[in-house]
């Protein structure tokens, strides 16, 4: 059973990594166009670089 | 650095780096009402990157917004101009992106996320069999996540329980708050004593699944805000004001009395004042519904909302800002308490019949239990999870999750539902009232019998050179002709349009101006056409009275036009009832009475004289062409004028409610089982888990069932 000592830090710092990513994506205005990113995922770069 | 995860994103060009790369927030925003597709954004982009004066432009795809960065204060309208000519339409939006309420929301969804994953874990290894001392420990974990996790995630349902407590009413969020500090205490207790029964899995999960809830809802309803806005937004807010002959712009709100105001053809007067021109033709039908312009004299009243058919025309302001007719019509419409202030929304119905079902059998179970046993706080325990396993979560969800799927649906179609209980309303409506001019009918003119093809072409392209809304209907009505390629087209103000085609003169314009008697007239060559002013059906209009009478509506049409008029409009409709000559507050009263009866109204109307009626109705749909005014007191806003939508709105609204009742059934068949298994002390944390998240996954799957609202 010790090993829980190592084990459940370690999925609460994994946990408090991906929050800190979603804190990190929500500050930088990532869902204010859900719809609009989805189709900008259909942009072939090569065509809108030369237009 | 980039805001978009992939680089395939980040081809909206070095537009949208250069925007994310300085984070200064961006200075105008365009309202793009007609955006939907990927071509679009790009179009929009492209075309704006390319004014040198705009520093970086990105289009915001679910608003249908455009944000743009350039000098604070610049004047928009060359960029309008822009996009209208890469085939966009724009307009500057009125209201500014509120982003912090949404991401409250947001973060107060991530975290609860978060702390749900991590306690669900635990819980699973309590499950599984963990025991003594390792179960504590894993408790403990618990609570030191669920507990700050709960106080600040879940704060939007206590604050709103609390407000619906002050006033003495029970909304959805009693419960649910009651649920999650339910749960959270007795938890906290069990963990404390080292019992086995810890709920915090299931206090974090309800929280999480409502607070999804409520986000989904929040940003449709502020999409179809933020368009209704910027709709009413559309009237000119600005007057041209005389001051020793040069017209100066001006704030309406500006506009002092005495001024003299200078208006064009085809203007709404702004203000209430007299004419100081000789005389002029105005299309009163907003204020009146009459549909024949009537003939104003020198230093008689125009009022505001009057429309200038003749112009141009100098005008001095008598009543300004709140003494105004136009405002005097708003308050009356915002003082008249309509039907909708005593309307109880489902979800508000389902908590009164469900807080004192459910708290009751708690009580009960607490009362019996402890007499049954005498152990107090075994009964406690077991009525406490009584109230969580009880689920309230599948309630809270089952309205907001049927509401954001039909009210997307709606705004993709162009209906902006502007109020939270309007589809609700809308649903339970039983006749539908129009109001005619105006929603129904619009004042078009007739092009002349005897006109050869190439004259008809000639027609059409004069009346596209001009704003007047007499031409822009005769555009209309000339849809299937071909414009000629016309030189020299004028538009000379107050008159007519001017354009030469080889040595031939063509002119559009007041019969006067063209040595007629009056009205309007065509002259190509020689020849000179009168032409007549009639009162035509908008496209759409029949056939939506028609669809509506086959849902099984009666539809009745009312306006302040002539008994002749209205019959002469119902011969090509086929309304079931017509009342003429009526005047706002008879409006409203026809309303009240058919209401008074038993009916569920549904106003339909446009103008100023219908703003009193649209507020008494159950529930009311104001087309966008209408004014600001109206379509404030309206719940929903049709966009782009066309009534064929009402009748899939009202379908799309009754699909919806059917769906709403449909999830309290199933909310309702969850208790069915759980409420006896938890009053015979059966229920564990595992039993809880599964009904709550079985139960919000069911209702949310019904709510998107596919092709169920459509």
């Amino acid at each position: 059973m010790n090993i829980l000592v190592v084990l459940v830090p370690c999925s609460l710092i994994l946990g408090l990594g991906a929050l800190a990513a979603f804190v990190w994506t929500l500050r930088h205005d990532q869902y204010e166009d859900l719809e609009g990113d989805a189709e900008r995922i259909l942009f072939d770069e090569d065509d809108a670089t030369k237009s | 650095m980039s805001v978009t995860a992939c680089p395939g994103c980040t081809a909206g060009g070095e537009v949208a780096d250069r925007l994310a790369g300085d984070q200064t927030l961006p200075t105008h925003e365009l309202w793009l009402p007609k955006i939907h597709c990927i071509n679009c954004i790009r179009g929009v982009e492209d075309a704006l990157a390319r004014l040198p004066d705009i520093d970086a432009a990105r289009v915001n795809l679910s608003r249908k917004r455009v944000a743009i960065r350039a000098t604070p204060g610049a004047d928009p309208t060359p960029w309008i101009d822009a996009l209208a000519q890469a085939g966009y339409e724009a307009h500057e939006a009125r209201t500014n992106a509120e982003h912090a309420g949404d991401r409250g929301l947001l973060l107060r969804l991530g975290i609860a996320g978060f702390a749900m994953m991590n306690v669900m874990l635990l819980s699973v290894a309590v499950w599984s069999g963990a025991t003594d001392a390792t179960r504590d420990f894993f408790h403990w974990i618990a609570a030191a996540i669920a507990l700050p996790a709960a106080v600040f995630c879940a704060e939007p349902f206590f604050s709103s329980a609390l407000g619906a407590m002050r006033a003495r009413r029970f909304n959805m969020d009693v419960p649910i708050s009651l649920a999650i500090i339910l749960a959270c205490g007795l938890s906290l207790y069990e963990t404390a004593t080292g019992g086995a029964h810890a709920y915090f899995d299931a206090a974090l999960s309800l929280t999480f699944f409502l607070l999804a809830g409520r986000v989904l809802e929040a940003r449709m309803r502020r999409a179809a805000r933020s368009a209704a806005a910027d709709l009413a937004a559309l009237e000119p807010r600005r007057v041209l004001v005389l001051e020793d002959g040069d017209k100066i712009g001006r704030k309406i709100e500006d506009v002092a009395i005495g001024d003299r105001l200078w208006l064009a053809a085809g203007a709404r007067v702004p203000v209430d004042g007299v004419l100081k021109s000789l005389q002029v033709r105005v299309d009163r039908s907003a204020l009146t519904g009459e549909s024949d312009p009537i003939e104003i004299d020198e230093g008689e009243t125009l009022t505001a909302g009057d429309v200038v058919m003749t112009g141009p025309v100098t005008m001095e302001a008598r009543a300004v800002g709140e003494a105004s007719t136009l405002r005097r019509m708003i308050q009356l419409a915002a003082l008249a308490e309509g039907a909708r202030t005593k309307y109880t929304s489902l979800a508000d119905r389902a908590a009164e019949l469900y807080v004192p079902l459910v708290h009751g059998l708690a009580l009960a179970a607490f009362l019996g239990w402890s007499f049954a046993t005498g152990d107090l706080m075994h009964a406690l325990t077991i009525a406490i999870a009584t109230l969580i396993i009880t689920c309230p979560c599948a309630l809270g969800l089952a309205v907001p999750a049927v509401a954001t799927v039909a009210t997307g649906r709606l705004f993709r179609a162009g209906v902006l539902v502007k109020s939270e209980t309007a589809l609700e309303r809308l649903a339970e409506v039983d006749t539908v009232v129009f109001d005619k001019t105006g929603t129904l009918t619009r004042s078009v003119l007739k092009p002349p019998n005897d006109l050869t093809g190439e004259q008809l072409s000639v027609l059409k392209a004069l009346a596209l050179a001009s704003d007047h809304p007499l031409s822009r209907g005769l555009v209309r009505a000339l849809d299937d002709v071909r414009p000629a390629a016309l030189d020299d087209v004028r538009e000379i103000p107050g008159e007519g349009v001017l354009a030469r085609m080889g040595d031939t003169v063509a002119r559009l314009g007041s019969g006067a101006w063209l040595g007629q008697a009056g009205g309007t007239a065509f002259q190509i060559g020689e020849d000179v056409f009168g032409m007549e002013q009639s009162e035509q059906l908008v496209p759409g209009a029949a056939d939506t009275v028609a669809r509506l009478q086959t849902l099984g509506f009666p539809v009745h049409l009312l306006t302040g036009d002539t008994e002749t008029h209205a019959a002469r409009i119902n011969a090509m409709l086929g309304a079931d009832a017509v009342h003429a000559a009526m005047r706002p507050e008879d409006k409203q009263a026809m309303i009240a009475r058919l209401q008074d009866e038993g009916h569920k109204v549904l106003m339909v109307g446009d103008g100023l004289n219908d703003t009193l009626a649209l507020t008494q109705a159950w529930a009311s749909i104001a087309p966008g062409s209408a004014l600001e005014a109206s379509q404030n007191a309206a719940d929903v806003v049709l966009l782009g004028g066309t009534l064929e939508r009402m009748a899939d709105a009202l379908g799309i609204a009754r699909k919806a409610r059917r769906r709403i009742l449909e999830n309290f059934g199933l909310a309702a068949c969850y208790n069915a089982i759980a409420i006896p298994l938890a009053l015979a002390g059966l229920a564990t944390p595992l039993l809880a888990a599964l009904a709550m998240s079985t139960s919000s996954i069911s209702v949310t799957l019904n709510a998107l069932r596919s092709g169920s609202i459509k």
